[in-house]
């Protein structure tokens, strides 16, 4: 017999009632020898009420599906909503880690934007550094994803070779690349030169250490996985909609602009959007190729954060400047979002 | 694209012309889609050049494209300079302890989240969606005072533990798509059976998840591999390094030992990146389909 199609009775309180724990199984055995009037008068445990679930079954589901849950539930309190509220109080202190927080309002704050000399510039080189990478790392992974989906032979040859790169971990990239930065016995100032133009100091040059991060990140990026999605985004846009368009005398460019970008602009958007918040966070590539310099010409935000933050200790002013920068990412993801309604096309709803 | 079929006129003169033009097309591609290729390999091209590359010809101008007698050994000196073999092993612990504990707990929450109604399901999984754009800055400080006072500092602790609740936000959204795909018949007809939850996730859903769990595995272990910060913040002695943060040890090593090493510095980042493109062409399959999904449902 399924127990679970018993109702509890909503119209009497709960509280006192003494099945406390093991209501499930009360009901189920009260239900397999009283009849179906007297077990729908019975109260709702309040287990099941807390739990929002009318019947045995429902609240079985409840338990389970809680029970399994529970690691997230847990680590979302543990390690994520826990934090950004110990963040927030932190963000009013002054706190050494050594002796206990003083609260010193937004202290902290009126520090960040007003007297700290380094925190508008660090935020500004990272927006120009994200604003380099972003449109340029989008855009030419597009242009490789249709350039490998024609369907030529030994596509998937040339997208492992474009892909490789990107599998570099962050540390070995920046030091790679020093080794072919090299201002004086690098191949790429040696190829420069061979052509007649002068090789610059690139990490050793404030003008141009920072293009020349753009660049290692650029290798990092353009055939890795926003390549692999694109193409993914590409070969989902049905063949119908091609043909149709060659029936109309669509050029490449009427059938690129008018089929192939509205149906994949939901996948331009997710790369959009994670392409922003992983070039504002920055900080391997600089901390391993350059520590900020030279003259903190890649001084990059979160670099200042993490200066701030574990080499002089200040948590109270580090949390307050993670603070903001969660709320600049934010705003701008929602900005996004929000723009997103204009161009994105949802085929599908 | 740039090519010179673009300009072509295909319309007029009909079959000659469009041949031509797809000729065209053909081989402009072909040649865009090599020197791209070149491009892309060089860096690595040279790293491993110089890994194989005698102090002398490092240092040597013009630069030496590949070097005169390839020196093999320079993968083995790596290891008597820096405790690399040390590293590999702690990074193998981290990477296999949060791989196995995201891939663990991600698929018992996923499947919560997917077959199970409970109250505020529906506003928790909301809440885990937005914490993916949450920058994860914003909850380090807290972090690293919390594995302070647990006395987690200067071990690898930190690195793995938090990946046992539920493996982040991202495998659990992962997984829970991937669940909802597989039809409910198959629970139904197991609970009829007599079959409690855990088993049919064990039994019958797990068996179906092979290859997004394979996916996720392989992201994680890149993920935990190629960690900079995580090890940064947490690691203060050598003997704990994981291979990423030795690698930066390693970088300002030459003016400790006062001899240029360079060569050994390239080796090291060969080695250090070996495993990850090994477990790539291993699971590339996987590899490609988990971040196609990831990209076609997010």
């Amino acid at each position: 017999m399924e127990r679970g199609c018993y109702r509890f009775s909503t119209s009497l309180p709960s509280g006192q009632t003494g099945q406390r724990d093991c209501c499930g199984e009360e009901i189920a055995l009260s239900s397999m020898s009283v009849p179906e009037v007297i077990v729908t008068r019975r109260r709702r445990p309040w287990l099941a009420k807390v739990l929002r679930c009318n019947t045995v079954k429902e609240l079985r589901e409840s338990l389970w599906g809680m029970a399994f849950a529970s690691p997230w539930l847990l680590g979302l309190c543990i390690f994520v909503m826990g934090p950004i509220l110990a963040s927030l109080y932190l963000s009013l202190t002054r706190y050494d880690i050594v002796s206990t927080p003083e609260l010193i309002g937004l202290g902290n704050y009126r520090r960040a934007f007003f007297e700290d000399s380094l925190m508008w510039p660090s935020l500004g080189r990272t927006f120009r550094y994200a604003m380099t990478v972003v449109p340029i790392g989008v855009a030419g992974s597009l242009t490789l994803a249709l350039l490998l989906n024609q369907g030529y032979r030994f596509t998937s040859l040339y997208r492992t070779l474009y892909f490789l790169p990107s599998l570099t971990p962050s540390v070995a990239l920046a030091l790679l690349w020093t080794w072919l930065y090299h201002p004086q016995l690098g191949p790429i100032n040696y190829g420069l030169r061979a052509i007649g133009l002068p090789g610059p100091g690139w990490f050793s040059s404030t003008t141009w250490a920072l293009p020349a991060m753009i660049i290692i990140s650029l290798w990092g990026w353009l055939g890795g996985t926003q390549m692999l999605i694109f193409l993914a985004g590409l070969q989902g846009v049905p063949q119908e909609l091609y043909d149709a368009a060659n029936v109309d005398g669509a050029n490449r460019w009427h059938k690129f602009a008018h089929v192939t970008l509205p149906m994949i602009s939901p996948t331009l958007l997710f790369n959009l959007i994670m392409g922003v918040i992983g070039a504002l966070k920055v900080f391997t590539l600089a901390y391993v190729a350059t520590s900020g310099g030279p003259a903190r010409a890649t001084w990059f935000y979160a670099l200042h954060l993490y200066t701030v933050t574990f080499q002089y200790y200040e948590m109270g002013y580090g949390a307050a400047l993670a603070w903001f920068f969660a709320f600049i990412v934010i705003l701008i993801t929602l900005f996004q979002f929000r723009l997103s309604r204009q161009w994105v096309f949802y085929a599908g709803e | 694209m740039a090519t010179d079929a673009q300009t072509m006129p295909t319309r007029a003169r009909r079959t000659t012309s469009l041949r031509t033009a797809k000729l065209l097309n053909a081989v402009g591609s072909y040649v865009l889609m090599t020197v791209l290729a070149i491009i892309f390999m060089f860096p690595w091209f040279w790293t491993m050049g110089s890994s194989m590359k005698t102090v002398a010809e490092i240092y040597k101008y013009p630069p030496l494209m590949l070097p005169g007698q390839i020196q093999f050994n320079n993968y083995v000196d790596a290891f008597e300079v820096v405790p690399f073999g040390l590293w590999f092993l702690n990074s193998l612990r981290v990477v296999t302890l949060s791989t196995l504990g995201s891939i663990i707990s991600a698929t018992l929450v996923a499947y919560s989240f997917a077959r199970f109604n409970w109250a505020g399901r529906d506003v928790i999984f909301g809440i885990t969606l937005a914490t993916m754009m949450l920058p994860s800055e914003v909850t380090l400080i807290p972090q690293y005072l919390l594995f302070r006072e647990l006395g987690w500092l200067n071990t690898i602790k930190p690195l793995w533990i938090p990946a046992w609740f539920g493996g982040g936000a991202y495998s659990i959204f992962l997984l829970r798509q991937f669940i909802r795909t597989i039809p409910r018949d198959f629970d139904e007809a197991a609970t009829i059976d007599g079959a409690n939850p855990l088993y049919i996730l064990v039994m019958i859903l797990v068996p179906n998840m092979k290859p997004v769990l394979a996916t996720l595995s392989v992201l994680s272990f890149i993920g935990g591999w190629n960690d900079f910060m995580g090890p940064l913040i947490y690691l203060a002695s050598p003997r704990q390094f994981t291979i990423a943060l030795g690698l930066r040890y390693f970088q300002q090593a030459p003016g400790q030992y006062g001899r240029p090493l360079e060569h050994l510095l390239m080796a090291a980042c060969v080695m250090a990146t070996a495993p990850i493109i090994i477990l790539f062409f291993l699971a590339q399959r996987y590899f490609v389909q988990g971040i196609v999904m990831s990209g076609i449902k997010g």
